[in-house]
């Protein structure tokens, strides 16, 4: 029996080519049931995501099934495939599906959510009884796989985007953010993201505060806050535990010397600011009172490039870890399905 | 057979504080059960240990120096165990267990401290005032540690250094809150161990020196729970004041148990 995997990503296909052959929601089990039902097709599950569209399906013939599953996209999609689409036969096939759900093809190294859409994805296509013995064999290894990678290397470890790792540098002061009260200054789009992402995690209180106050309301509605009149906002920080500047002031907005006697009467409550501005909003030596944060763009940036590398130094390790999975399956697979033991000598593969 | 506990107690926290090291050293640090059994197995261990030397002497283990620091490093484990799991598994794994490590290494390796005492007819308020002046500074100590870990850590975020420890490391406002809370536990068991020290007849007479440093430790923690409470000082400066008492304590305690323990004849 062979696996093949067909399909286009990110890596291989614009975005304009991507959603040409994307598969609804709704659509993927019956999809992969009338897949499967192809000649010389078994099994089939389909991948569909906004970064792939991919085709897995279990034959015992790779070029017969290529042919079907073209045929298949065709088809559905009135499109030929092209060459955006690749083709991977055994093992190729088994060594991608392990790489794609432990986050090694992600647009993100290392993200998470593939996961849970391939997951999704399988489910989906075993309860319309498009699966058979060995694409369920095949992904619940992969999910084995993707656990395995993820606890036994750092190829998830930190944030990789300066939203998250803002976000990350909250947590870490304040824990829970859920009575964390957030101000902004400055409504633009940037912000408008930090604080989203910042309300994705628990803050539930956000001020805005902007030069015109229309649009401090405008952003204030739309994330759940209160908009604050530019000139109040001092008076308002005494209260709040993050700040994110990102005014288009050519000056500092928040200096040490105005900060300084608000901190001596909240001593016990750090004040972590997050700066986006360019030219900066708070002036660097406010980082040097006790119990201030300050990161800019450039530091937030910096530390999302050195997570970045960090999981870019564990995919070596994850190759190796991936290899040996997908030499047992293929051991497995070889021996037509059948247990160790059973007349085929037992592949230990350890890494 | 006690010296065996306390070997095998000793090569637990050793374990647990060498796998921290390595996890870290690797960049790979995780929050791991391996780690907290390795502190559970020790803390059993000492409590055997603790047991078997109280039976053979018919009174809490609380005669000497070696005793004195045994009995800490318990308390200070058993403190980790009560705090909770948000703290345990990151706190002790990475500070508290060389330190309690640290703290037995010293009482097998110094065996002089291990002088016999004549037999005393045990008193229950002067077993009561040990044991819980003992348990006081387990929790001082411990104060001291999330102290220790605070400073880490808010170093690490005043200079922007995000590295592996600094993810292992809990929120710096837990930390705050847990160096503060350990305070108030240790003092709160402090305040019973000398007003239980006071129903001891003769005390004032027999220990005076001891009794005067205890209450002079009680003051001192008096006065860091009052600025803190009073919000005069800032979460930073109340991490080095927790540490910087410990390390008073710690310093004095040796020199107190000296000068009380009497001279052989």
């Amino acid at each position: 029996m062979e696996i093949l995997c067909f399909g286009l990503s990110h890596h291989t296909a614009p975005i304009e080519l991507r959603e040409k052959f994307a598969i609804p929601d709704a659509q993927v089990a019956p999809t992969a049931v009338e897949l499967a039902q192809r000649p010389g097709l078994g099994e089939a599950v389909i991948v569909s995501t906004c970064n792939r569209v991919e085709f897995y399906v279990a034959a015992e013939d790779t070029a017969h099934a290529l042919t079907s599953v073209e045929q298949f996209v065709l088809e559905k999609i009135a499109a030929p495939a092209g060459e955006a689409f690749f083709q991977h036969p055994t093992p190729r096939s088994i060594r991608h599906l392990f790489s794609v759900v432990s986050g090694l093809d992600s647009m993100v190294l290392g993200e998470t959510e593939i996961l849970g859409q391939v997951k999704k994805a399988y489910l989906a296509a075993q309860a319309a009884g498009a699966t058979g013995k060995h694409l369920n064999k095949l992904f619940q290894r992969a999910f084995n796989v993707a656990k395995e990678v993820r606890t036994k290397t750092n190829i998830t470890r930190g944030s990789v985007s300066v939203g998250s790792v803002a976000v990350e540098l909250a947590e870490k002061i304040f824990g829970r953010l859920s009575d964390c009260k957030v101000m902004i200054l400055g409504a633009g789009e940037t912000s408008e993201m930090t604080a989203g992402a910042l309300q994705a995690r628990g803050v539930k209180t956000i001020f805005v505060a902007n030069r015109s106050y229309d649009r401090a309301v405008s952003l204030a509605e739309k994330l759940g806050g209160r908009a604050v009149h530019f000139d109040e906002w001092p008076r308002e920080i005494r209260d709040v535990d993050i700040l994110i500047g990102s005014t288009a002031a050519p000056h500092h907005v928040l200096t040490a010397a105005q900060l300084a006697p608000i901190m001596r009467t909240r001593r016990d409550r750090p004040l972590y600011c997050i700066d986006l501005a360019v030219p900066r909003d708070i002036e660097p030596a406010v980082n040097d009172l006790d119990g201030v944060y300050v990161y800019d763009i450039d530091t937030l940036q910096s530390a999302a490039n050195e997570s970045m590398a960090i999981r870019r130094q564990e995919i070596v390790v994850c190759e190796e870890l991936i290899e040996r999975h997908v030499r047992e399956f293929s051991d497995w697979l070889t021996s037509g399905g059948r247990p160790p033991g059973f007349g085929h000598p037992r592949t230990t593969g350890n890494a | 057979m006690d010296r065996l506990l306390l070997i095998a107690s000793t090569f637990c926290f050793l374990f647990g504080f060498a796998y921290t090291m390595h996890a870290l050293g690797a960049r790979a640090y995780r929050r791991s059960w391996l780690n907290f059994f390795a502190i559970l197995g020790g803390f059993a261990f000492q409590t055997a240990f603790l047991y078997v030397r109280g039976k053979q002497l018919g009174r809490c283990p609380l005669t000497n120096l070696f005793e004195v620091l045994i009995f800490l490093s318990w308390a200070m484990v058993l403190f980790y165990l009560l705090i909770g799991p948000t703290y345990r598994l990151s706190l002790l794994g990475v500070f508290t267990s060389p330190a309690v490590f640290f703290f037995q290494l010293i009482a097998l390796l110094a065996p002089s401290s291990e002088q016999s005492l004549p037999k005393i007819t045990p008193n229950p308020y002067m077993e009561l005032h040990a044991a819980v002046s003992i348990m006081a500074y387990g929790a001082f100590a411990l104060a001291g540690v999330a102290g220790v870990m605070y400073l880490v850590q808010e170093r690490h975020l005043k200079m922007h250094q995000l590295t592996s420890i600094f993810h292992a490391l809990p929120p710096i406002r837990d930390l705050a809150v847990a160096n503060r809370r350990l305070i108030v536990a240790g003092f709160m068991l402090l305040t019973l161990g000398i007003a239980a020290a006071f129903g001891i007849p003769g005390i004032l007479e027999t220990h005076l020196v001891k009794i005067s440093w205890s209450v002079g430790v009680w003051l001192l923690y008096a006065i860091i729970l009052s600025a803190e409470w009073r919000h005069r000082i800032s979460a930073r400066r109340g991490a080095w004041l927790s540490v910087a008492a410990f390390g008073v304590v710690l310093c004095t305690l040796w020199g107190i148990t000296f000068l009380t323990v009497p001279a052989p004849r």
